[in-house]
């Protein structure tokens, strides 16, 4: 009983790794929008000027060529800010396309650090680089998660 | 009735996929400003002898960069895929100016602008003036610059986009440092044909 239970558990999990494995290495990468998008929420510069610190932006953000591979900045506050790349009035958007693989680092008011580095990833094509993409992904994700409570 | 029907259906498909790939043609490679705002104005001493005012340029369009001429890394590879573009723009070149704005106005005459700029293209207008001037474009636009002294010496950090004005005086878009000329000349023909 204590064997047919082993054996039975021994090859759920290999289904399990194998199943897994397929899909990273087989399922075709989505995201729902080619942007990433984020925003500079309304009141942030009253909430600074009050002394709250407020992070809007990880110092990080990944992109990926071909599939999430457009920066979307909004400023949504009152006051003018260096968001990005860029000085952004109240209310404009600005969108930028990347096209090359590279880590780029822009100044940042929006940033403690004053500084924002944007990596964008090659497009994933064989099973390897997908599963390799998923892993970095999924340890990014993790990562950005645990310094930002951390925060 | 029904075939001519079918033909117009067909004629709407083919009309679809024409400004389908025509909108995606007609997106700038640039990073692009929505709504754009009216490039702010600035009067400084250009590198031809006369004032330089952003506003003089309404008609062209205009890229604005800034840098200066002891840089050994970014400017000069930002200003020789200028020059590429500007080749390649061919007789819309004329229709094109670039302003480089120094950040390093302390070295950067108007004089050594004029000099250093002609060994790219000698249409390229430079900008200078006192550091405060200076330092009032480079906020107005969000541009940064950080003095690093080596000794007797320093280099200057400094932001490495250029912008893209359109005929209308608008801040259009921001090119990123590392596009190539090709990137250029299919924005600025973009913006040329508005």
């Amino acid at each position: 009983m204590s064997m047919n239970f082993r054996n039975c558990a021994r090859w759920t999990l290999i289904v399990v790794v194998l199943a897994t494995s397929s899909w990273a290495a087989f399922a075709p990468i989505k995201f729902e929008s080619r942007e990433a998008l984020f925003e500079i929420p309304k009141g942030t510069f009253a909430q600074r000027m009050a002394g709250n610190k407020v992070e809007i932006l990880p110092n990080h953000v990944y992109l990926t060529l071909g599939i999430h591979d457009v920066l979307l900045l909004k400023n949504l506050d009152d006051v003018p800010q260096i968001f990005g790349p860029t000085l952004m009035m109240p209310g404009q958007s600005f969108r930028l396309p990347f096209e090359v693989a590279s880590d780029n680092q822009f100044a940042c008011s929006a940033h403690a650090s004053g500084q924002m580095t944007i990596v964008v990833d090659p497009r994933p094509e064989w099973p390897w680089q997908k599963i390799a993409w998923r892993i970095r992904t999924l340890y990014r994700t993790i990562h950005i998660k645990l310094s930002t409570s951390a925060a | 009735m029904k075939l001519f029907y079918w033909l117009r259906l067909s004629l709407l498909c083919l009309l679809s996929t024409v400004a389908g790939y025509n909108s995606q043609a007609d997106e700038l490679k640039a990073g692009v400003f929505s709504p754009s705002r009216p490039a702010p104005d600035f009067l400084l001493k250009g590198s031809n002898g006369s004032d330089l005012k952003l506003s003089q340029y309404r008609g062209k369009v205009v890229i604005l960069g800034f840098g200066y001429t002891s840089c050994t890394n970014v400017c000069p590879i930002t200003l020789a895929m200028l020059s590429q573009a500007n080749q390649q723009l061919d007789t819309l070149a004329s229709q094109v100016q670039v302003l480089y704005l120094t950040v390093d106005p302390q070295r950067d005459s108007p004089a050594r602008l004029k000099e250093y700029l002609a060994a790219f293209n000698p249409s390229f207008i430079g900008g200078s003036g006192t550091a405060e001037q200076m330092a009032a474009v480079r906020k107005l636009y969000g541009v940064t610059a950080e003095k690093h002294d080596f000794g007797k010496d320093y280099v200057i950090a400094h932001s490495s986009f250029v912008y893209l004005i359109d005929r209308t005086g608008a801040l259009r878009a921001l090119m990123p440092f590392g596009h190539k000329a090709d990137d250029y000349v299919h924005d600025l023909k973009i913006l040329l044909k508005e």
